[in-house]
């Protein structure tokens, strides 16, 4: 049995602590009204809101500029630029605000956009303005959303792989199931506090997702955006909450009745908990095939409502799953280390490392197929997502294909290095951090925009979900024995050797 | 003298064959070469083989590979007739890449793999019309021999190898 050591009991509880404050500081510093931003604008030196004026007007031929810039090989203009960047971001985050800026500003950009018409300028100027408040009002919201999910898929990533194997009848996996049901067991909690926060965006508590915004679906308001309109069937709080609800639901009653029978079969005298476990899980893997896509659209694909990808769901899929794998190589080695996993040997290491390495390479390949198609065809209503990333996001946008593809590929490609825990370590780091980064990628874009800062918000939260799940987890590993006695694989797992 | 002389112990049963092979290594017998007419697995450790170092070619030549293509590309693509071809940018290599991608990939692949069947072939001394080194047929269906290098005693060796478990024990000439 193991027994949870106060000292990564107290470093759980000073995580959550300082995440906490981080992430009051950062509620409580986000401006509440469109004076605090422009201090906040005048500060930063920011000079795109000078563009803004005329910016409004052009919200798609700015799009088309760039690509046609681009395809001419000269420098996109700062105006261009920022122009861009306002329509899309506007587009997605503010549903369509421009729509009032529209007819005045393409009048005076016409003319003169800088010289003339001044009175319509200025009103542009508030229409940027309001529009940032909404992303810096955001900024604490999206960053403990990201840091949110980032921690519930890796337990679902975690259960997932669980039932695969479950259902593939792996010999080498058994030595590992306690582990496993250790970290699934922040499910629970996880989907708890994800719901929350779903259920107070679905308040208007804050604006993560622009389809939820008022009056978006109303032809009589100022907001109305008939694309989001066109979505509505779908996209509508109280579908979008009773699909997460039936999700999570699900998630989690495969997770409790999967963990009781295996608990059930150390003491049983004969298999039947492991056939049902079996036949539980091939039944399970066929609902999370379905729930994962159609959660993937809704949690993550959500946030950007003018856009759409078909690859989307096994995309974020391969971003968690692999996470996952690496979270139970770094529990099983932590455990291993205290000498508490007496039949995990390299070989089981070994195997592990290999799918952090596989499943780094599958999510390479569906991030590349599902940019290169976009940037092949440069269709602008699909384009967009990525120009605004590569605009806003060039660092973490690239910098996360060496963190997750390149590092991982170079480090865990050596058969003996697989085995060395040291390495294992600092490849699954990588792979943990690239991964949020990944997830920070896919919603602050929608949600910050430009705004996007890694800083005491974004930290807390991650600080605050990393103490819950590993306090969690790791009570969750004191209620059983650390090895399942009597699963019919059990002994084959127990000698494996590769 | 009898240094080209060898022992054929033949056996019938993989393990006995492992056995057979540790207990030779043991009395530091030389064993020559061992035919089986499947992989034997972990007889190259109990043999005391070096381990191959295919990957490591195989990776190298996989680097040639990307090498070969993203310069191809660059060449035909960017250098020599940088033509607009339905808008795609080529002003310089990285902004037209991922179109190359597909190609660079699968020409990694291309070198990794085959290039390193032809190493396994030119180490392993395999090609079409090579004569056969097949000391005994049996060992291509059912049968396993062991080849010592004899030294010393040739009864004591003999008997030493009836003891293995060999089935068939038998001292060859070798040319």
């Amino acid at each position: 049995m193991y027994t949870f050591s106060n000292k990564l009991k107290t470093f759980a509880f000073v995580l959550m602590a300082l995440g906490l404050l981080g992430l009051a500081y950062g509620f409580l510093t986000a401006p509440k009204t469109t004076e605090d931003v422009e201090k906040i604008l005048a500060e930063s030196h920011h000079d795109g809101h000078h563009a803004a004026a005329p910016a409004h007007g052009e919200a798609d031929p700015a799009v088309a500029e760039i690509a046609h810039e681009a395809a001419k090989g000269e420098k996109v203009s700062d105006t261009v630029v920022a122009a861009h960047e306002e329509a899309s971001v506007e587009k997605a985050a503010d549903s369509t605000t421009a729509h009032a800026a529209v007819a005045p500003a393409d009048e005076a950009h016409h003319d003169d956009a800088h010289h003339g018409a001044e009175a319509e300028a200025h009103a542009a100027h508030q229409k940027h303005l309001e529009h940032v408040l909404h992303q810096l009002q955001n900024k604490p919201w999206a960053a403990l959303y990201v840091a949110c999910i980032f921690f519930l898929l890796i337990s679902v990533g975690v259960l997932a792989f669980y039932a695969i194997q479950w259902a593939a009848q792996a010999g080498w996996s058994p030595a590992l199931f306690r582990v496993m049901e250790g970290i699934t067991a922040y499910l629970l909690p996880g989907s708890v506090i994800f719901f929350i926060l779903l259920v107070l965006s679905g308040m208007h508590m804050n604006h993560l997702f622009a389809w939820m915004g008022e009056g978006v679906t109303d032809p009589a308001s100022p907001n109305y955006d008939a694309i989001i309109d066109g979505k509505s069937g779908f996209l509508n709080v109280p579908f979008f909450l009773i699909r997460a609800l039936v999700f999570l639901g699900g998630w989690n009653l495969y997770r409790y009745f999967s963990r009781r029978n295996s608990l059930a079969q150390d003491n049983a005298s004969d298999d039947s908990f492991y056939k049902k476990n079996f036949k539980m899980a091939a039944g399970f893997l066929a609902f999370f095939i379905v729930t994962e896509s159609i959660s993937s659209w809704d949690w993550v694909m959500s946030v950007d409502p003018h856009w759409y990808s078909t690859l989307f769901g096994w995309y974020v899929f391969a971003s968690f799953v692999v996470s996952a794998v690496t979270v139970i190589a770094f529990v099983t080695l932590y455990l291993k280390s205290k000498g508490l996993l007496e039949y995990v040997n390299t070989s089981h290491i070994h195997d592990l490392a290999k799918y952090m390495f596989g499943f780094s390479i599958f999510w390479t390949y569906l991030w590349f197929s599902q940019f290169m198609l976009m940037w092949y065809s440069n269709i602008p209503e699909e384009v967009t997502y990525f120009v605004t990333r590569i605009e806003n996001y060039k660092l973490p946008f690239f910098g996360m294909v060496v963190m997750n593809f390149v590092l991982p590929i170079l480090i865990l490609i050596n058969t003996d290095f697989k085995r060395l825990t040291w390495i294992v370590v600092m490849a699954g780091i990588i792979i943990l951090t690239g991964h949020y980064i990944d997830f920070f990628n896919m919603i602050m874009p929608a949600t910050v925009g430009d705004q996007w800062f890694i800083g005491a918000a974004e930290i807390g939260a991650l600080m605050f979900f990393l103490g819950l799940f590993i306090f969690v987890v790791f009570s969750a590993l004191t209620k059983a024995p650390l090895l399942a006695k009597r699963n019919p694989l059990i002994e084959e797992s127990k000698h494996f050797h590769y | 003298m009898s240094t080209n002389k060898v022992i054929h112990a033949i056996y019938n049963d993989d393990d006995i064959l492992m056995d057979a092979v540790k207990a030779t290594r043991a009395a530091h017998h030389h064993i020559e070469e061992v035919y089986t007419p499947f992989p034997v697995h972990g007889l190259d450790k109990a043999m005391g083989l070096a381990p191959t170092r295919i990957a490591i070619a195989s990776f190298i030549y996989g680097c040639i590979g990307l090498t070969f293509a993203a310069n191809l590309l660059n060449y035909i693509m960017i250098v020599d007739w940088p033509q607009d071809i339905g808008g795609k940018p080529s002003f310089a290599f990285y902004q037209n890449m991922p179109a190359f991608i597909p190609v660079m990939f699968e020409l990694t692949v291309f070198f990794a793999a085959h290039l390193m069947v032809i190493t396994f072939y030119l180490r392993s001394k395999l090609w079409p019309f090579k004569q056969a080194e097949n000391p005994d047929v049996r060992t291509t269906d059912d049968h396993f021999l062991m080849e010592v290098a004899l030294h010393g005693n040739e009864e004591d060796m003999v008997s030493f190898f009836k003891n293995t478990g060999a089935v068939e024990v038998k001292v060859i000439d070798k040319h």
